[in-house]
């Protein structure tokens, strides 16, 4: 079944990703494809199979609570789009 | 070629033995393969960055260490990296412009454990962007050329390492494989990749694409060289949650005892009608090749869920990369968009501007199959038959010790062919998917050529048995010399 227009525009917003007219026209009509690709899902039975995160047996791993030497703070911020002395800056959330 | 440059012919296992004897530096095997980046690159593109002057200083250390004794097998090796593995003070891109000037305050443990081994960097390779992909021509800076014919694709995701060692402008090579990113373009370029048991070597600093695949691995001549990079890069992690508190083996000490009583199957979902003839012609003939080598041969294995594993690869795989990619917000690290009117308009242009047409795609995939009302039917369902996928697998190597398969349907496609058509990319992937799907290691090996080009044969092995994939694939190479064949560049 088609994505509609509104549903790749809500799904782009959910994501946080900008879309431009066109992007909305080409990712409706690839996205649907897609979708419908995953019909093939429903052809095996997985009654009473219970889903799999990852392959490992492994559950609450944890290590030992010592400190380390942690990055240097220069070197952390050196990426930094804005920053603002030792801190990251970012733009106000609440007008 | 002079005889200088025909260094960068040599396997890494080769070099180090005459490294070892010192006929020859790890400064003359650095500048034979310098040599071929100079002559090649303009017309393969394999690299996204060069590190020539490190190199230098690095291949000059590892003739001190050499000199002195006890230099690990590595030691002096000309060595590509993956542009996903983050290189401390190494700009690290993932083939995004997101990262086009991201430069990592830390090393990847692979990166650190290599150093450690005493490679030298040439560069780090080009990809599609965040590993999103099966032909490299989602990087956002260039495509990659495959080597045995520059008009056609070196596979993806990793198809700059892979054309780097194809091309001989690196001896050794690593990946990343999510769903195929390391086997598909080893296939492609006719050269050795390997993607370890999931948990086997360490993500810390690998950049995360899918989490729950995602793996580390190889790309190299021939399997002794793709044993050799296993030492130096398996083993346990605490930074990585996910690495297994497994041992690590010398992979290199069974690699010779033979494919004498050892139990292959073939499983039948796998020789897909999309496989072209020659495909199929050299696949065959090389599982086939295995009787004279004394195992025994089960062609009528089956993994009836096999038909469903793209597309549970195909919501698994983008979901965890909608909440991977959530970091790229343009606050802390990468492209920032600060023109907008609000924080909010900030991040969506971010994410617009920085992200490409494929992960852009992938993330609105995932968020989609993880939004309320969906969740149970894409994501939660593609999960149960991953545990259904996992258990036929279980259920097969209780038969048999290796399964042997096609790694691709098609040698190295057209640059452009399927570049607008996003289903026909991902179907690549379809023999490649299941194995990262279930978490075991496999691998690619050169088994023929149609019309010129590489043809893959995939080797898969029960999880932390890499062993007995390695020792497989090593009884064919004595076998066999597809993998001495070298493109005429």
């Amino acid at each position: 079944m088609p994505l509609t227009r509104e549903e790749v525009e809500h799904v782009a917003r959910l994501a946080h990703v900008g879309v431009t007219d066109e992007d909305v026209v080409r990712f409706r009509s690839q996205l649907s494809q897609i979708l419908d690709y995953f019909e093939v899902l429903r052809a095996v039975d997985t009654e009473g199979v219970p889903p799999t995160s990852q392959s490992l047996p492994l559950e609450n791993v944890t290590r030992p609570d010592e400190t380390l030497q942690p990055l240097d703070q220069e070197a952390v911020l050196a990426n930094a789009p804005l920053r603002s002395g030792g801190y990251f800056r970012v733009r106000k959330i609440l007008e | 070629m002079n005889s200088a440059s025909a260094l960068a012919e040599l396997t890494a296992h080769e070099a180090a033995g005459l490294l070892r004897k010192r006929e020859i530096s790890a400064v003359d095997l650095l500048e034979s393969v310098l040599e071929r980046v100079a002559a090649f690159e303009p017309r393969v593109q394999a690299y996204l960055t060069l590190t020539e002057q490190l190199a230098r200083e690095q291949a000059a250390a590892a003739d001190k260490r050499l000199a002195a004794g006890g230099a690990p097998p590595l030691c002096g090796i000309p060595t590509c990296i993956k542009d996903v593995v983050c290189t401390q003070g190494i700009r690290t891109t993932c083939g995004s412009r997101m990262l086009e000037k991201f430069v990592p305050p830390y090393d990847a443990t692979v990166a650190r454990m290599l150093n450690d081994a005493g490679i030298v960097l040439v560069g780090k390779g080009n990809m599609d962007e965040f590993a999103m992909g099966s032909s490299t021509e989602n990087s956002a800076f260039h495509p990659t050329h495959n080597p045995w014919d520059l008009t056609r694709v070196p596979g993806g995701s990793s198809g700059g390492s892979a054309a780097a060692v194809a091309a001989g402008e690196a001896l050794v090579a690593l990946g990343s494989d999510t769903g195929g990113s390391i086997r598909q373009p080893a296939a492609l370029c006719g050269i050795v990749g390997v993607k370890p048991t999931y948990g086997r070597v360490s993500r810390f600093g690998l950049i995360a694409f899918g989490s729950s695949l995602d793996q580390i691995g190889p790309f190299s001549h021939d399997v002794e060289d793709a044993a050799l990079v296993l030492n130096a890069i398996c083993g346990h992690d605490a930074r990585d949650a996910t690495s297994a508190p497994v041992g690590t083996p010398d992979f290199t000490s069974d690699l010779r005892h033979g494919a004498e009583g050892l139990r292959i199957g073939v499983p039948r979902e796998y020789l897909v009608d999309s496989m072209t003839p020659g495909v199929r012609d050299a696949v065959t003939t090389a599982i086939g090749a295995f009787e004279g080598l004394g195992a025994t041969i089960d062609w009528e294995i089956s993994l009836p869920a096999t038909g469903a594993a793209l597309a549970a690869y195909y919501v698994i795989a983008p979901s965890e990369a909608s909440a991977n990619l959530a970091r790229y917000d343009g606050v802390k690290y990468g492209y920032s968009y600060l023109e907008g009117r609000s924080m909010w308009e900030n991040m969506e242009l971010t994410r617009e501007h920085g992200f490409g047409e494929e992960v852009r795609r992938r993330i609105m995939i995932g968020t989609y199959a993880l939004s309320a009302g969906y969740y149970d039917a894409y994501y939660i369902k593609a999960q149960r038959v991953r545990t259904v996928i996992r258990r036929e697998f279980d259920a097969a190597f209780a038969r048999c010790d290796v399964l042997l398969a096609p790694t691709t349907p098609t040698p190295a496609f057209r640059i452009g062919e399927k570049v607008n058509d996003p289903m026909a990319m991902y179907l690549n992937d379809v023999c490649t998917v299941p194995v990262n799907i279930a978490g075991l290691p496999g691998m690619s090996i050169p088994c023929g050529f149609e019309a010129g080009l590489p043809i893959g044969l995939q080797v898969i092995a029960k999880p932390f048995d890499e062993a007995t994939m390695l020792k497989t694939g090593y009884a064919y190479q004595q076998a066999t010399d597809w993998h001495k064949r070298r493109p005429a560049l």
